[in-house]
């Protein structure tokens, strides 16, 4: 009884040590992708929602030219996958016509962004839409023009709508930003895969700092995200 | 005899293949108080929705002020009006919606202010100074800085005429709106429209179901049937001496 609760005991401290020590080696070494992401995070976010904007709106062009040509823009995009596109503007864009699109941190962010930007835009064309009609009916009796109508009564309403999904997006797009590490920008992603094929044994404990990572990263755009949905239940018409 | 500030002639509107207006001829005199009456799904509402832009009539002139409101000159022809066009003629006409609209992003106050300060360039000042006044008549005085979700429905049709009211229109439109009220809410409303037609030189129109009500402020009553308007007339021509059966059913009805 008192033997083999001597020897039982210090097994599992051990293995908490081992733990503790991979940890506090391997945090730093993962922390250095850090900047990476949320540079590119910051960058493709911005974007992504000029995008957004700019494709939306011009899908609810009366020209039927500007609305074919970005409802294209947003087909592609949306209809094909985020890592194939990034893999076409670095390698396939550049052999094919010529064409460098820059550092492969600008690639990585013109690909995220105008990815997110189609889905985005989406959102942003649904939530004008949805904007009720009588908003825009009171606005012209008010005989407001068709920009006053949209800059005074339409827009800042279909905003305050946007704001959860724009969260939701935002969310999807830092996770999204590990497939830099695929065309070899050093992210928390890419110090993990160098950690694992370093040290097989570790890529357990790795991924899941990996995991712990982007989740923490995330915190902050999920409290957003709350707040955008507080804001858009208020102040707005529809139906 | 004063010139009418609308005309309507010969306005059709059909909706694909349903005729909603057949032939409309109508003549409003400046601050003329009209009441249109008439059975659901009738037209009644369209005329005024036209009259607002809202709705393009299929065929027809509408003349508001000696101008044609959907049609303007080009090059000696009469073409489809552009939203410039349109945007001068209607500047004189307000409206005031069933379902209110109010702007639900803006206070009670800025609702009001928004339209003079953006599409008139009113100095702000003196623009705050009139939708405060305008409020408190409509009894809102003390609600400047509440947001429509705050207020009930009465309130909320108040600020919706206060709001129409600071533009300052020649023509007031009026479509249904008591409809969405609670019925213990109409009064209040009924109260600002009746305070309205005695004191102001505007013309109205008031779409309606409130049958006595109408009938105790309008000037000229229409009753609107089948996509034509089967009775006009003062409001003792058209109740006490029409002969019109349909129109002795329809007030039956409203009347008991």
């Amino acid at each position: 009884m008192f033997n083999l609760e001597f020897y039982s005991e210090p097994k599992p401290k051990l293995e908490g040590v081992i733990i503790m020590n991979a940890i506090i080696e391997i945090f730093p070494q993962l922390a250095r992708g850090l900047h990476v992401t949320i540079t590119v995070l910051l960058a493709s976010a911005i974007l992504a929602y000029l995008m957004a904007f700019i494709a939306g709106l011009c899908r609810l062009s009366g020209n039927i030219i500007i609305r074919k040509f970005t409802g294209f823009y947003v087909e592609v995009f949306r209809g094909t996958s985020l890592i194939v596109q990034l893999f076409w503007l670095y390698y396939a864009i550049p052999m094919l016509f010529g064409i460098q699109l820059g550092s492969n941190w600008w690639t990585g962010v013109i690909a995220i962004g105008l990815n997110y930007g189609a889905y985005l835009s989406e959102v942003v064309r649904g939530s004008i839409l949805s904007v009720a009609q009588g908003q825009s009916e009171a606005a012209t009796a008010l005989n407001m023009s068709r920009f006053q109508r949209m800059r005074l009564v339409i827009f800042p309403q279909a905003v305050r709508m946007m704001l959860p999904e724009f969260g939701n997006y935002t969310i999807q797009m830092l996770k999204g930003t590990s497939l830099v590490s695929l065309i070899g920008m050093t992210d928390i992603l890419y110090y993990g895969d160098i950690l694992r094929s370093s040290n097989l044994s570790q890529a357990p404990i790795v991924y899941l700092l990996v995991l712990v990572f982007y989740f923490i990263l995330a915190l902050p755009l999920i409290w957003l995200t709350r707040k955008g949905e507080h804001i858009s239940k208020k102040g707005v018409a529809n139906g | 005899m004063t010139e009418p500030i609308v005309r309507f002639q010969d306005v059709h509107k059909s909706f694909g293949d349903f005729d909603v207006l057949k032939g409309i001829n109508l003549d409003i005199k400046p601050a003329e108080k009209v009441a249109v009456i008439g059975p659901s799904g009738s037209g009644k509402t369209t005329i005024i929705r036209m009259l607002m832009t809202l709705e393009e009539p299929s065929s027809g002139d509408i003349i508001v002020d000696g101008k044609n409101l959907w049609k303007m000159k080009k090059k000696e022809k009469m073409v489809k009006a552009n939203e410039k066009h349109l945007r001068e003629v209607r500047g004189d006409i307000g409206m005031v919606f069933q379902h209110f609209n109010l702007f639900p992003h803006m206070t009670i106050l800025e609702n009001c202010m928004t339209a003079p300060i953006h599409v008139k360039k009113e100095n702000k000042e003196e623009v705050r100074d009139r939708s405060v006044k305008m409020l408190e008549r409509v009894g809102l005085g003390d609600k400047l800085d509440s947001y429509p979700n705050q207020l009930s429905g009465g309130q909320k049709q108040r600020v919706a005429m206060a709001r129409a009211l600071v533009m300052r229109p020649k023509i007031m439109l009026f479509d249904e709106v008591t409809s969405a009220l609670d019925p213990e809410l109409v009064g209040e409303v009924l109260e600002v429209i009746r305070d309205l037609a005695k004191h102001e030189d505007m013309a109205m129109v008031l779409v309606t179901h409130e049958m006595d009500f109408a009938l105790d402020i309008a000037d000229k009553v229409l009753f609107l049937d089948e996509g034509v308007i089967a009775e006009q007339g003062t409001a003792s021509e058209v109740i006490e001496h029409s002969e019109n059966e349909r129109l002795q059913g329809f007030l039956r009805r409203f009347r008991g």
